[in-house]
């Protein structure tokens, strides 16, 4: 069940991203329509970050190309905002909230320029749509998890972008903070925004998402939630045949692994 | 007079490493700081070789190219090769450094290019080394007025490029994810390392210059909260240190650049202990 749709946001054609020889994504073929609120779901190891990362050409794809609002991302990285893995930077870097809120700010001002008075009136108000204008001057190492994740979704509110891509951003967060994280991003969807979000946990797609894609290595399914989100296309994606042969290639690696420890 | 200018090369070299330092520490890459320092041998060498002369810029040319070089290799066995970055840079800089040796040896009979010089410096030799204009005057001591202008370098790259060498070290997915191309920010800041390295390492020496790269980085690191404060806190550490050290070195008749380097390490544990009891 694979739905593609008339000017899409994104367009993915035939991707394929390969780690060290081992497929991690399989001939994606997908699009998505503008102003979506859309999840990516699958299980461990489906590839859902690389996905992502292959969109924002930070990892190489071995074939296919990817195309936003039918441009190249060279085209159109302004109107592109990514949230990377809350994990993935060191928080006890010393900076403050605001400083790298203003990050978000850096794409449009270019080299040799400083970030002036209204690139700070942008960080603070985005500060405030997450809740965070209290903690500006707060150094980031004293932020739990999910006050970093509220910075880091202000800093990509800064970029005024028209797609956002987040990978996990409600992974390790209290109640409330997923609560005000999702109900920003269904305002930025509201006024026209694509967003699209890697998620995990099953029980909160149906009321969060109203399209989704099902990845295992390849495409399993995408469409919206009503008619992908079911029963048969879940347990393709995470019970069926690809996890059996995901398991064999593992039990093969040990093989190797052991046959050349006999040695 | 001697005191002043051996003072003034100390903190030059000590706040030039420790600006570069600062950076290095917080991408995680130390390692490469040490690294770099030892592999750009085989390239004050080969410089020494085609120049015929111990002409610093040269030599600055010669481990400018070789600290890339060291740069490129443990990035390229890190990544072609899937070996883990340790690893990388382990076999990278000993083979380089070893091949320096190798040649150092082979001109073992001249006596301006030995182990010893290229190893431990001899800062105490900066005042007498002077540098003279097209009259014949002395202008003021080789190394200070080299040391000043990758100071002046370095300055004005962090000043100039603030925003970037910051985003691109705190967060590198971000940084390429808004149209930043990180690795051409690594390759220059590792330039400037290879460079602050060479222009150091007359005085004091290969080895110690890495003790500079870290400590008054490392201390600052450990009580500041904010990249601006610490690296004026790092430089005013490697300022510190030149001074403290060098009279350190007066008192004890000792190696000059060993005793700023123990006072360095001495503000290191100051800063620890300072730290641990605030907590």
């Amino acid at each position: 069940m694979i739905q593609q749709v008339e000017n899409p946001a994104l367009e993915i054609h035939d991707l394929t991203v390969s780690y060290d020889k081992k497929p991690v994504l399989w001939g994606i073929d997908l699009s998505i329509p503008r102003g979506a609120l859309c999840g990516i779901i699958g299980p461990n190891g489906a590839g859902k970050s690389t996905l992502i990362k292959a969109i924002m050409n930070l990892v190489d794809m071995n074939s296919g190309y990817v195309k936003l609002f039918d441009q190249t991302l060279d085209e159109v990285r302004k109107k592109v905002s990514y949230v990377p893995q809350r994990e993935s930077v060191d928080w006890d870097f010393p900076a403050s909230v605001l400083d790298v809120v203003l990050m978000g700010r850096y794409a449009n001002l270019g080299l040799f320029k400083n970030p002036r008075r209204a690139d700070k009136d942008a960080a603070l108000k985005a500060l405030e749509m997450v809740g965070m204008e209290k903690y500006s001057k707060r150094q980031i190492s004293q932020l739990s998890g999910g006050q970093q994740q509220r910075v880091f979704l202000a800093r990509a509110l800064t970029q005024n972008a028209d797609i956002y891509f987040l990978d996990e951003p409600f992974s390790g967060v209290d109640a409330a903070t997923e609560k005000a994280i999702f109900q920003i991003l269904k305002n930025l969807s509201k006024d026209g925004k694509t967003i699209i979000v890697v998620h995990h946990d099953l029980q909160s797609v149906e009321p969060y998402f109203e399209w989704v894609i099902l990845l295992n290595l390849r495409l399993v399914a995408s469409g919206p939630t009503k008619q992908v989100f079911t029963p048969a296309l879940l347990e393709e994606t995470y019970g069926g045949k690809l996890t059996l042969l995901t398991e064999v290639g593992e039990l093969v690696k040990k093989g190797e692994f052991e046959a050349r420890e006999k040695q | 007079m001697d005191a002043f200018w051996i003072i003034l090369t100390g903190s030059l070299v000590a706040v030039s490493c420790a600006l570069l330092g600062s950076f290095l520490i917080l991408r995680k890459m130390s390692m490469v700081g040490d690294a770099i320092s030892h592999s750009v041998l085989p390239g004050i060498v080969i410089a020494f070789f085609i120049a015929g002369s111990m002409q610093s810029i040269w030599m600055l040319v010669g481990a400018g190219i070789l600290g890339i070089l060291t740069t490129f290799l443990i990035e390229f066995f890190h990544q072609k090769g899937r070996l883990q970055t340790d690893a990388s840079i382990g076999v990278t800089f000993t083979w380089l450094f070893a091949l320096g040796v190798i040649l150092v040896t082979y001109y073992a009979g001249n006596a301006h290019i030995d182990q010893d010089c290229i190893l431990h410096g001899e800062i105490a030799y900066v005042p007498i080394d002077l540098m003279y204009d097209s009259q014949g005057n002395p202008i003021g001591p080789k190394a200070v007025i080299i040391l000043s202008f990758v100071l002046v370098l370095i300055l004005a790259f962090i000043f100039l490029f603030y925003k970037e060498l910051f985003i691109t070290t705190f967060d590198a997915s971000f940084a390429s994810a808004i149209g930043l191309n990180t690795s051409r920010w690594h390759y220059a800041l590792m330039g400037l390392v290879s460079l602050t390295t060479v222009a150091s390492f007359e005085s004091v020496g290969a080895i110690l210059v890495v003790a500079l790269l870290i400590a008054p980085a490392a201390s600052a690191y450990l009580i500041t909260t904010q990249l601006k404060t610490m690296l004026i806190l790092s430089s005013g550490f490697g300022i510190l240190s030149s001074f403290l050290g060098y009279w350190l070195s007066y008192l004890l008749d000792g190696s000059i650049a060993g005793a700023m380097v123990t006072v360095s390490g001495f503000i290191f544990a100051v800063c620890y202990v300072i730290v641990r009891i605030k907590k």
